[in-house]
């Protein structure tokens, strides 16, 4: 009975640790906005500083009601999920197809990594000119940045089956269809969480990229605009919602892999 | 080397050989548009005219000063404020998290910020790679001094070692390699976000250029200037981790 008291006492301590870590984290980001409110007020210059309060009005009275900044932006919300969708599909498969033999992994993974290691801004112009200045390019280049990382961690994920477990499975008669599901599957999630992670904030740059690469319609348009009439407010505010949607992408990331890691640890407890 | 090292090589060779046959063919048949995918041939021609140029090297130029600007200012931030940070257990749990998530989110977005604030000119550029390379090094740097083993700081100190003793012989070497995979990552992220805003928004420069030569449609000569990028890209790859590679063996066998 002592020692459930000390542990129930030391998980106490724990928790009001942590406590304290979250309100001092929300105390210094407050702190920073708050010093920024009051630098944008009084000593900065207002062509190229607002406070965060002037930035709040513009996203409420200059970005909200323009109905070309909404679509501009639902435009982009649409680019990246097709193209993290596409890279998603495209990247495990031909992770799978990569290493499902010992020869083609040694001969294409290196090729991966090479490629992986281009530097992809410099392909910018050669996708606009491919694919034009609509949502296409964007998707394609988001679509080029999110593809490697997944292909990438299938590759390593798969790499590290234990071969005893495969041996295993087989030895008790599962098709490679079983074994591929049951056994290697739940072996690589954790790999291609880490992964699928790279690859949304890879695909988000990539197609954040195009968008302000392309600055004749769509955000980077209106970036352009904002930034040559001097008038920092609705920009900050277009910033601050792209930034908004990109956190929300990275939490949806997250949600699925806390699902997915939940359901395996549940089918281990059975 | 072995049987299947061979295959593997004859793959890759095999690869690059279809690779480089499928260019040639589309082009020669007139399949691919030439504004799209010109010819080897006159990618090769723009390439050898455009090395003997002026203009050439002297983007070339602008474009490695910016880089090792922002790559220095990044490597001295981003130790420092992971240093100071990694003092601390509160501080790490306080702020680990903000500068990780900070790093999730594309940077590029802040990038017109960065226009206003510093102009078209060199200064933007810096500004955008050192943020970029910052967030690298700053967690790899807190990730390694966060993680040496306490034993070897309790057996240092112990056996009289002064804090400058510990951190020369017990913190430095435990955090080194953590800490040299962040700054080789940070490097190419400064490499890669110099050239991507040089080609967003620049009056010179390597990335400038690759834009210029799109608009006035000179596809052969953006190829050229693609090649030259990709090719340094990938030889300071290999030769970075080359040097990381010999730097581990050396430290293997230092240990035994």
């Amino acid at each position: 009975m002592a020692m459930t008291g000390r542990k129930r006492e030391e998980c106490n301590g724990r928790q009001a640790y942590w406590s304290r870590v979250r309100w001092t984290r929300f105390i210094i980001v407050l702190a920073l906005v708050a010093a920024l409110e009051i630098y944008g007020q009084s000593l900065a210059d207002p062509a190229f500083l607002q406070p965060p309060s002037e930035v709040v009005r513009a996203w409420f009275f200059t970005v909200l009601p323009d109905t070309r900044i909404m679509s501009a932006l639902g435009m982009s919300v649409f680019e990246i999920a097709c193209a993290y969708a596409l890279s998603v599909v495209f990247g495990v498969v031909i992770g799978l197809v990569i290493s499902s033999t010992a020869l083609s992994r040694q001969g294409f993974y290196p090729l991966i990594l090479l490629l992986y290691a281009v530097p992809q801004v410099s392909l910018i112009p050669l996708f606009v000119l491919a694919f034009g200045l609509g949502p296409a390019a964007k998707i394609a280049f988001g679509f080029s940045h999110g593809i490697f990382p997944v292909i990438v961690s299938v590759i390593t994920g798969m790499n590290d089956v234990p071969a005893l477990y495969v041996r295993g499975a087989r030895s008790m008669g599962a098709s490679t269809f079983g074994i591929v599901r049951h056994v290697v599957f739940p072996n690589m999630v954790p790999s291609l969480f880490v992964g699928l992670r790279l690859a949304m904030t890879m695909t988000m740059l990539g197609v954040i990229l195009a968008e302000l690469y392309v600055s004749t319609a769509g955000i980077g348009y209106f970036t352009r605009v904002f930034a040559e009439n001097y008038n920092p407010a609705p920009l900050f505010a277009l910033i601050g919602s792209l930034a908004a949607i990109a956190l929300i992408f990275n939490g949806c990331v997250r949600v699925a892999e806390r699902q997915w890691s939940g359901m395996r640890s549940s089918v281990r407890a059975n | 080397m072995s049987r299947t090292a061979f295959s593997a090589r004859l793959i890759q060779l095999g690869f690059i050989a279809v690779f480089g046959a499928a260019w040639y063919w589309s082009t020669a048949t007139g399949s691919v548009s030439k504004l799209l995918l010109p010819e080897p041939g006159a990618v090769w021609l723009a390439f050898s005219r455009l090395v003997t140029t002026g203009q050439f090297w002297s983007a070339v130029k602008v474009t490695l000063t910016t880089i090792m600007q922002a790559y220095g200012i990044a490597l001295v931030a981003g130790i420092l404020a992971g240093y100071l940070i990694s003092r601390s257990r509160f501080l790490i749990d306080v702020l680990e998290p903000i500068v990780a998530g900070f790093f999730t989110i594309p940077i590029t977005l802040f990038f017109p910020m960065f226009i206003l604030f510093f102009g078209i000119g060199i200064g933007s550029k810096i500004a955008y790679g050192a943020t970029y390379a910052f967030f690298p090094i700053a967690l790899n740097t807190i990730a390694s001094f966060a993680n040496v083993d306490m034993h070897f700081l309790r057996a240092a100190r112990s056996m009289g070692a002064s804090r400058w003793d510990t951190f020369q012989h017990v913190l430095i070497p435990s955090a080194l390699p953590v800490l040299l995979s962040g700054m080789r990552i940070a490097f190419f992220i400064c490499f890669a976000s110099v050239l991507g805003g040089e080609t967003l928004s620049a009056v010179a420069g390597v990335g400038r250029n690759i834009a210029l030569a799109a608009e006035l449609m000179e596809s052969a000569r953006m190829y050229a200037w693609i090649a030259f990028v990709v090719l340094t890209a990938i030889t300071l790859n290999l030769l970075i981790s080359g040097f990381e590679k010999h730097l581990s063996a050396r430290r293997d066998v230092a240990w035994q």
